[in-house]
């Protein structure tokens, strides 16, 4: 939630969105970079830094809304909300020891891009590069896009919400939980 | 003094070895000294991986001193250490290094998995990045359970070891028969390492059911 103004960045870029449930300012991908170096250039808001990073994945999923229909009834309609994975930034300044601003970043799931704040905040590139790994999001404009975590020939994004893990249970003489259930349904080798 | 001398073979009765014994004639066989000598003083592997180190640290410390049982000196370099203390989690990104790590040491080479994580996989055994339990690629001598074990429990581990070393036949044991045991480092494919597991060192665990196995039914209160 973020604890600074939002107003003055909507008053000078009108394409970013204030998203009131999240307290976080939305920006499209392509205005990103610019909006980022402004907010870090800003001589009261000064967010000079970027303390985390991180990746949120929703998926596609199916929202009820009720509407007033055009004689005048009310009726719940069900819209399909298409999934999506938001990249959020925390900032602050440690000049003014102020903080944090919420930035997000939105994009698809299927070829997930998003601008990269690298070249803004330092501290990004670690965390993005994790995000990259974990969510699969690619970051255009940053200086070394490589998985962190897992190795290199890994595949998939294992924080994604509809990954699956590599089915390698083996027997054992007490499951339960979760092997269990992989018991149950002979999801196991050997 | 009495040393502990048991070796058998000797062709001495135990009163008169006892008495030499004390005259400061030791009879005994090679095995005895040797083993009684490299047991004295295992220099572990300086190397660490999760918070099981912490405990393997502390057990160095002033408190629990790992230096009366002979074992104070952490060498850097595995080409110095006799045993490697696998103290935490796995990941199996870290695997092949560990592996490669052991085919470096000399023999003769101990190996003590410490913790849930190293013996398992532990919490996070169906996870997808953490190894279920390094004695898959190379072979464990004492399994320390844990999370973390205390550091009396690695002392406990490391009696247990010399123990285990005291018993070794020196004409036998394959520290001694094979040469420098190495064993092939896995590599990274698509989900998992390549292979899972050494077939050398380790095989699943049979299933004794046919079936999948079903929780038993509760009974009607």
């Amino acid at each position: 939630m973020s604890e600074l103004p939002h107003e003055p960045v909507i008053q000078q870029f009108p394409d970013v969105e204030w998203e009131e449930a999240a307290g976080a300012l939305v920006v499209p991908a392509a205005k990103a970079p610019e909006v980022a170096q402004w907010l870090h250039d800003h001589n009261t808001l000064a967010l000079d830094y970027c303390s985390n990073v991180t990746g949120v994945d929703y998926l596609e999923r199916e929202v009820k809304e009720k509407i007033t229909n055009d004689d005048g009834q009310e009726e719940t309609v069900t819209k399909t909300e298409p999934g999506r994975i938001d990249v959020v930034y925390h900032l602050y300044s440690m000049r003014n020891k102020t903080g944090p601003l919420v930035l997000k970043q939105r994009t698809g799931r299927d070829n997930a891009e998003a601008a990269s704040l690298t070249p803004v905040w330092r501290s990004c590139e670690l965390q993005e590069r994790e995000i990259y790994d974990l969510f699969g999001v690619k970051f255009t404009g940053h200086p070394d896009l490589r998985r962190i975590l897992m190795w290199d020939e890994f595949e998939g994004h294992p924080m994604r919400r509809d990954y699956e893990e590599p089915c390698d249970y083996e027997w054992e003489p007490t499951p339960h939980g979760e092997v269990l259930e992989k018991h149950k349904k002979g999801k196991v080798i050997a | 003094m009495t040393t502990g001398n048991t070796s058998p073979g000797i062709d001495l009765d135990e009163a008169t070895r006892l008495e030499l014994e004390r005259a400061g004639i030791i009879v005994s066989q090679v095995d005895f000294i040797y083993n009684w000598a490299r047991g004295g003083s295992v220099w572990p592997l300086t190397f660490g991986l999760a918070c099981c180190a912490i405990e393997m640290i502390a057990s160095a410390t002033s408190r629990f001193d790992i230096a009366r049982f002979g074992s104070e000196v952490f060498r850097p370099s595995p080409r110095q250490a006799d045993l490697m203390i696998v103290s935490g989690t796995v990941t199996k990104k870290m695997a092949p290094q560990v592996v490669r790590i052991y085919n470096q040491m000399p023999e003769p080479k101990w190996v003590i998995a410490m913790g849930a994580c190293a013996i398992s996989g532990g919490p996070f055994k169906q996870g997808y990045n953490v190894l279920k339990g390094i004695d898959r690629y190379i072979p464990v001598d004492v399994y320390l359970p844990g999370c973390p074990p205390r550091p009396e429990a690695v002392l406990q581990s490391l009696n247990y070891l010399q123990e285990k070393i005291r018993k070794q036949d020196i004409r036998k044991d394959p520290a001694f028969t094979k040469g420098r045991r190495q064993y092939p480092v896995p590599e990274f494919a698509g989900t998992d390492l390549e292979p899972p597991y050494n077939p050398q060192v380790w095989s699943p665990p049979e299933n004794p059911n046919t079936e999948p196995v079903v929780p038993p039914k509760k009974s009607a209160a």
